[in-house]
């Protein structure tokens, strides 16, 4: 604003104080405190909020946590009712997915990191896969229920499932590949160059190995995430009661969350507390999983040091 | 096999020692080949997927634009896709407006909490105190959507709501509120990822100058990482307007102002469908192929993708855009 004024002021004026600046810094100091309570209460409200989710959960859910929830299947009492089907379904249909993913996911993030020249098109494939990633998940539901379902035929079964949840963690997979192949530093693929290995044995030998811990975490991660997706499962899954386990990939399924939708959507209080009590046990997966994802890393982290 | 591939020149001057070809160079250029036109082919399959969802969702919406005037879809104002015969009418506008209301309460809770949980854990927590926090943030981001639809359903609209409000069992705003808890860590993480990247120089700078830590935070830091803290706020948008189970178990099944009891198109204390939650609550109910039903579904997931793409770009774009670059 006013640089040469200032200069002007200081060459001119004597050195002191200026009569119109007043620091107020006990106010200032006030209102700086103020608004440290205000920062800190944000946190804590969501730390709060945490806790009431939690609680929400755990209050109606406590009594109704059994192993027939587990070994029974869905019923139309809800004394008799478990979610056998839902587990194994979750089983297959993650599982499916992953494999789908990883196998896909994995080969992008090579080619995009170690193949790919750094062009346009390179980055308008990067741009896309983080598009992607912020697709909602239902309009996945909507590509799987016409490629999948109808146009390849494979009808509402496990394989539509699990392609249409592989496409959807896709991005995440590639995204957290890359990053663990883009850590692994040059001096090892120059190394392996170096004693004539060919591109892909280099890629095969050295980096991918080095690569992996990284690459699992991000393969688990997204396991979590498809576990506990639903919305496209409606469009693509839709079967609201299986009382079998499925056998093989083209059986009809069930997954955890759709049978907590289900039993949430239904008007008797005790199949509200048998949602509540579902939802434990699917915490309780996604808690295992990530802590097995931590570990992972935290373990590989300290084994290698370059 | 390895003898015939030297040329002829060569293979005399071994002078018939059997030539030890140790390079195996003719498998290697065949397999480097192959292998790398599998994973061409796999970066290839995500372009395909995004031309997929395009494809589809015009392809399958056309249909559904023949029987229905796209001017009569973006602009009606009543919403009765599963009723039958002359009630029948396809207007998106109480979709969008339950959408954007719902998205807009999630807003409110998720911007300012999330915004001042940022500033708190970058500037002002100590490392232990964030250590613990961090994780808390995280778990709250972990938690599966079908359980904030829960949380929403039996405790936001029955315990927090019910006392001090006139709601009905479903309604937007236990969505809208669950929603905004869901996008909360989402905002805290990304904006203070964005605060921590603003180089100490600058604070340093300014508590030189005289300014209090709040002063510092708010005035000079905050500023320098705005481009990410708003990115971080259009992607929890992006994400409440593509969320689709809290809306399907809490905001009810008929789009809003269209109950006796809904006071217009933005009661959020009443039945508030969204885009997501009428393609939801249609595929839950069993909908009949190739009727306009199952057309407007596609009509309606074509607009929400034009939605959340339109607000990924922008935010983007915001990041690049406004990124301040400091060394």
């Amino acid at each position: 604003m006013s640089a040469n004024v200032q200069a002007d002021t200081i060459i001119t004026a004597t050195p002191e104080p200026s009569a119109t600046f007043t620091p107020r810094t006990r106010v200032r100091r006030a209102l700086g405190n103020v608004w440290r309570v205000i920062f800190l209460g944000s946190t804590v409200l969501a730390v709060v909020l945490l806790g009431m989710l939690l609680w929400s959960i755990l209050e109606p859910g406590k009594d109704w946590l059994s192993w027939r929830l587990i070994t029974n299947m869905p019923s139309r009492i809800p004394e008799k009712a478990g979610m056998n089907s839902a587990i194994w379904g979750s089983i297959w249909l993650v599982g499916g997915s992953a494999i789908f993913s990883f196998v896909i996911g994995l080969g992008s993030a090579i080619y995009l990191e170690e193949y790919a020249a750094k062009n346009r098109w390179t980055d308008f494939i990067q741009t896309n896969i983080s598009n992607l990633a912020g697709v909602p998940s239902i309009v996945y539901g909507l590509l799987g229920l016409v490629i999948f379902v109808d146009l390849l035929g494979m009808g509402r079964s496990i394989l539509a499932g699990s392609l249409t949840m592989g496409l959807l963690i896709l991005p995440v997979v590639v995204i957290s590949s890359r990053e663990a192949i883009r850590a692994v530093p040059s001096s090892l693929r120059q190394a392996s160059y170096g004693l004539g290995a060919t591109q892909w044995q280099t890629i095969r030998h050295h980096v991918l190995p080095a690569a992996m811990p990284g690459i699992l975490t991000g393969v688990i991660l997204s396991m979590s995430r498809a576990i506990g997706e639903t919305a496209p499962l409606i469009v693509v899954g839709g079967a609201s009661q299986v009382l079998f386990r499925p056998d093989g990939p083209f059986s009809p399924y069930m997954v955890m969350p759709l049978q907590i939708f289900n039993w949430t959507s239904r008007p008797q209080q005790d199949f509200e507390h048998l949602a509540a009590a579902a939802i434990i046990v699917l915490m309780i997966i996604l808690l295992v999983m990530n802590s097995l994802a931590i570990i992972l890393r935290q373990h590989f982290s300290k084994k290698n040091r370059w | 096999m390895a003898v015939s591939a030297l040329p002829e020149r060569e293979r005399r001057t071994t002078n018939d020692t059997p030539a030890l070809d140790l390079s195996g160079r003719r498998n290697r250029d065949l397999s480097e080949r192959i292998v790398k036109g599998f994973l061409q082919l796999c970066a290839a399959l995500t372009l395909l997927t995004t031309l997929g969802i395009v494809v589809i969702l015009l392809y399958e919406s056309a249909s559904f634009f023949r029987v229905v005037p796209i001017w009569d879809f973006l602009t009606g104002t009543t919403w009765t896709a599963l009723s039958s015969g002359d009630q029948q009418k396809f207007g998106v506008i109480p979709l969008v407006t339950g959408t954007l209301t719902i998205s807009l309460v999630s807003a409110v809770i998720s911007i300012p909490i999330g915004l001042a949980a940022a500033i708190f854990l970058s500037e002002y927590a100590g490392n232990r105190t964030r250590a613990i926090l961090k994780p808390v943030l995280e778990i709250l981001a972990g938690v599966p959507t079908i359980v904030y639809g829960f949380f929403a359903l039996t405790f936001i609209t029955p315990v927090l709501l019910k006392p001090v409000l006139d709601v009905g069992a479903f309604n937007g705003l236990s969505a809208g509120i669950a929603i905004g808890i869901m996008t909360l860590p989402m905002v805290t993480s990304l904006s203070e990822d964005a605060i921590r990247a603003v180089p100490r120089s600058l604070r340093e700078a300014a508590f030189g100058l005289g300014a209090t830590k709040f002063e510092t935070s708010v005035r000079v830091v905050v500023p320098a990482a705005m481009s990410g803290i708003v990115a971080s706020f259009i992607l929890a948008l992006s994400r409440a307007i593509g969320e689709t189970m809290i809306v399907a178990v809490a905001a009810g099944g008929s789009p809003a102002g269209q109950t006796g009891v809904s006071a217009g198109l933005f009661d959020v204390t009443q039945s508030m469908q969204t885009m997501t939650g009428f393609i939801a609550y249609t595929f839950s109910s069993d909908v009949a192929r190739g009727s306009s039903q199952f057309y407007s579904l596609f009509g309606v997931g074509l607009l929400l993708f034009a939605m959340t793409f339109a607000m990924n770009v922008f935010s983007q774009w915001v990041a690049l855009r406004f990124r301040e670059v400091y060394e």
